[in-house]
């Protein structure tokens, strides 16, 4: 059993980060530079936190599996940021923006966390103004802001369809501040295997130099890890192709508790499936909800061309169910919805997609408008599938895109391994049981410059932990047990590919442990996964050698991962016998098809504890609510 | 909805490490027109790892064209035949039955080839830790709005800015030169006001550093420009050149 101790400071929860701060153990200026800190990813979480790291001081070493830092998946998010500004004079506040989060995640978050991620959110934008982010202006000179899912204010700050990409350029820029001071030490193409944990504690990394195959070792004062989300354990997601589940998954194995992890997102706009070779799914920001109108006929097996059915015999399902939030309702909703119109025989020309149609906002607006809004994002609609989106409707269709569960961290961002802490996607903190739009970006930036600057420091000074050297014998066995791993895959020379087999895992996880979930389908998941693991491990062809780029070994370690991780999804969707969130149980429904939380009985957050391979324990987090009354979510 | 299938023979480069030499190995597939490229070399990859055979080494992340990752030389023309998309968003159905198409890495001296289509293009970076940044440390700022910027000084920012770091630039260049790409971030930050304290030194040395890892000269032919699969202007290039000419008639680091 893992003692959960989440470490909430006391007080009333507009004073709890304020008084945490005051409270917190300060490492001397000129003390700071005898502590090493590792960091992982070099993402927003990242690659902000390595460059505030650096700034104060300290001697960062930064790792990413890519060629360059600024290649993180990060760059891809599109639509926008959101900060309590109130610019807009439309009623924001930092308290709206921390409720409209903790109800976004269906009341299964950390109130303290989300009221701090909510407090911070404004330095966010300031600091990414400063250092030279082109966000959207109005004519006068002042910051732009758009609408997002799940709010009612605007308070989405943007640059284009391109937020993500300047973002993380922006703490990419500033990391490399830090790189040409020394301060921070960049080790490009170097794919974290493990973590060594010495007597309990965090105390370094081993990687893979993905060019030589070297298998490496580093020590530090402390590790973290910011190395994103686990959404392509369904192989086809949102997700870059090399985003993976290993770092914190073998962390996991060395004792990090592993919270929520069937809380995943399906995001409602991305492309349709085009067929059996595709890779990778493509997002169409939620942006575009602002002004496109989701709807599909409202006759079942309807063939005709979206243009050649009448405004009556539309069902613009959201609207209609929804009429408060309507298009802008939060994603599972949306999602859930679209599934529920195809599952109807109503999907579009009988595909499994429904339309975003433009149509209304083009001839309000004019096309000049939606092009300047949203140019961009219709080029890229154009591009993959040949139709033009000002002429007919997108179609879209729900994708996996962004695991809310993760690492379980305390308010420290420190995980049940002391002196390990985890950022950004990888950790289980802010979103509760559903992320609304525009919150990963503030959460990556508010962990890396504004929240563990401040707790690293705490655990630097206050437990005053120790280096160990790379050469202790620690690190050598874990690096043996790495080498010996890279070995086993090598050797097995099967028949089934890499991809194959993720294919399979993805087809299993996309079909009972994704939109819409049941007891049934749960157990079957479970069976399967751990049969299709079994065969991995015998049947699969690694081709190649270790001491070499080895493009087939880094997918075969990663799928590993996935199907252990699979099985634990499926496992944690089973036990939470209510629906909450991105979590639909299909069993704990309204009559009207609505998610039935049970707040009486599972208003916890489940960390799950390795004990081997496909048996865990089960550590519950009671999450207790002071300032908001749990309420049914209600976007009606 | 699939359509038919093309056949296509592909020639691709094939080099096993960066001292040995490459040539390029024919490849015949059939693929849907749906498909992307990318997913037309997973496939082919696919094929290959069932006969034991090595996969062809190939870069790519993201697959919207976003993160800059992947980038391979399409019948001669950096990130192919389609003006302002990077490789991964082309698809097949810009390809006819019976076509040949030839696949290489980026060329260029400051991009070595690490196997296959993989290349180093960590100069790029080298480049940007030089100056590609305004010094200012988190949390000692003002508010957002305190810094009024012009919408159209604010957006020509932005049309630099979005660079993606790809060096399909670079690979475009007879000179091999880097000048689009260093251009667009000393660009971005010269527009704006927050730029402004550093505008000099940040372009002197982010030049001296372009020219130690032996990128070319630009001589004009704006190959830079068309190839760019975010469209970025030569006109940067003579932004920047105005800023270094300032930044040399300004310097502290005079040569005597």
């Amino acid at each position: 059993m893992i003692k959960l101790d989440a470490k909430v400071p006391a007080g009333k929860l507009e004073e709890k980060w304020t008084n945490h701060k005051f409270n917190m153990k300060l490492v001397n200026p000129a003390n700071k530079r005898k502590y090493d800190v590792i960091v992982v990813g070099t993402g927003l979480a990242g690659a902000s936190a390595a460059a505030s790291l650096g700034e104060l001081g300290y001697n960062v070493k930064a790792f990413t599996f890519h060629d360059s830092a600024r290649r993180a998946h990060s760059i891809s998010a599109q639509g926008g940021i959101n900060a309590a500004k109130n610019y807009q004079n439309d009623g924001d506040s930092v308290y709206r923006l921390f409720y409209d989060t903790i109800k976004g995640g269906d009341f299964r978050a950390r109130e303290a966390n989300v009221y701090r991620l909510a407090e911070v959110s404004n330095n966010i934008i300031d600091q990414c103004v400063a250092q030279g982010v082109p966000f959207a202006r109005e004519y006068g000179g002042l910051l732009d802001n758009r609408s997002f899912g799940g709010a009612l204010v605007s308070r989405t700050f943007y640059a284009r369809g391109q937020t993500g990409q300047q973002l993380l350029l922006g703490a990419y820029t500033a990391m490399n501040r830090q790189v040409k001071t020394g301060k921070v030490k960049l080790y490009t193409r170097r794919e974290m295997l493990d973590v060594v944990v010495v007597d309990g504690v965090a105390k370094g990394i081993v990687v893979r130099n993905l060019i030589t195959g070297e298998i490496e070792k580093y020590s530090a004062h402390a590790v973290i890890l910011a190395t994103g989300g686990y959404m392509n354990a369904y192989f086809l997601s949102t997700n870059a192709m090399n985003c993976n589940t290993t770092a914190i998954w073998r962390a996991h194995k060395r004792g990090a508790a592993f919270a929520n992890p069937c809380y995943t997102q399906i995001h409602p706009t991305c492309l349709p499936v085009h067929g059996e070779n595709q890779s990778k799914l493509t997002l169409m920001s939620e942006s575009l909800r602002n002004d496109g109108r989701i709807w599909v006929s409202k006759l079942k097996n309807d063939m005709r061309k979206p243009n050649d059915i009448p405004e009556e015999e539309r069902d613009y399902y959201l609207e209609r169910k929804y009429p408060t939030y309507g298009n802008l309702s939060p994603r599972d909703i949306s999602s859930r919805a679209a599934k529920e119109a195809i599952d109807d025989g109503r999907g579009a020309q009988g595909q499994d997609a429904v339309y975003l149609d433009f149509k209304d906002a083009i001839s309000r607006l004019g096309q000049h408008v939606i092009e300047e809004r949203y140019g961009n994002l219709f080029e890229i609609y154009e591009t993959i599938t040949g139709d033009n989106p000002y002429k007919s409707p997108m179609k879209i269709y729900p994708a996996p895109h962004y695991a809310m569960g993760g690492l379980w961290v305390d308010y420290n961002l420190m995980s049940t391994i002391p002196g390990l802490f985890v950022a950004g996607e990888a950790n289980f903190s802010d979103h509760g049981a559903n992320r609304l739009g525009a919150s990963a970006l503030m959460q990556g930036l508010a962990d890396g410059y504004f929240v563990i600057p401040y707790t690293i420091g705490n655990y630097l000074a206050g437990d005053k932990p120790t280096l160990v050297k790379a050469d202790h014998a620690e690190f050598n066995k874990v690096q043996k047990e790495v080498e010996d791993m890279t070995t086993k895959l090598l050797s097995i020379k099967g028949k089934r590919t890499v991809d194959d087999i993720h294919k399979q895992l993805g087809r299993i996880m996309w079909n009972k442990v994704g939109m819409g979930r049941n007891e049934k389908g749960l157990k079957e998941a479970m069976v399967e996964i751990k049969a299709l693991r079994e065969e991995f491990w015998k049947d699969v062809n690694v081709v190649g050698d270790s001491k070499d780029v080895n493009q087939c070994l880094e997918r075969a370690a990663r799928v590993a991962d996935y199907l252990e991780l699979g099985e634990l999804m499926a496992l944690d969707a089973l036990t939470r016998n209510e629906s909450c969130g991105g979590h639909f149980r299909e069993e704990y429904q309204t009559p009207e098809g609505e998610a039935l939380r049970n707040d009486e009985d599972y208003t916890f957050v489940s960390a799950w504890e390795f004990k081997n391979v496909g048996k865990w324990e089960l550590n519950k987090e009671p999450l207790e609510f002071t300032s908001v009354k749990l309420a049914t979510r209600s976007y009606k | 909805m699939e359509h038919k299938k093309i056949n296509l023979t592909l020639k691709i480069w094939r080099q096993h490490g960066p001292k040995t030499p490459g040539s390029f190995v024919a490849y015949k597939v059939a693929v849907s027109p749906d498909s992307s490229f990318l997913e037309m070399l997973d496939d082919i990859n696919n094929d290959l790892e069932k006969k034991n055979l090595e996969p062809i080494a190939f870069e790519s992340d993201c697959r919207e064209g976003i993160c800059g990752t992947c980038g391979l030389v399409i019948n001669g023309q950096p990130h192919g035949p389609i003006p302002r998309i990077a490789t991964c968003q082309l698809h097949m159905r810009n390809f006819k039955e019976g076509d040949t198409i030839y696949i290489e890495p980026f060329r260029a001296k400051a991009f070595p080839i690490i196997k296959d289509l993989m290349t180093d293009r960590s100069a790029m970076d080298r480049i940007m830790e030089a100056g590609g940044f305004i010094s200012v440390n988190t949390g000692s700022v003002p508010d957002g709005n305190a810094i009024p910027i012009a919408k159209e000084i604010a957006s020509e920012s932005m049309d630099a800015a979005q660079c993606i770091g790809c060096g399909a630039c670079v690979a475009a260049c007879k000179n091999a030169s880097a000048m689009l790409f260093v251009s667009a971030k000393v660009s971005q930050f010269a527009l704006l006001p927050q730029g402004q304290p550093e505008r000099y030194q940040r372009v002197e040395a982010m030049v001296k550093v372009m020219d130690e890892y032996g990128f070319g000269s630009c001589s004009n032919t704006y190959a830079c420009e068309a190839e760019c699969p975010k469209g970025i202007s030569v006109k940067n290039i003579a932004r920047m050149n105005r800023e270094y000419f300032m930044a040399k008639v300004k310097s502290q680091n005079v040569d005597v």
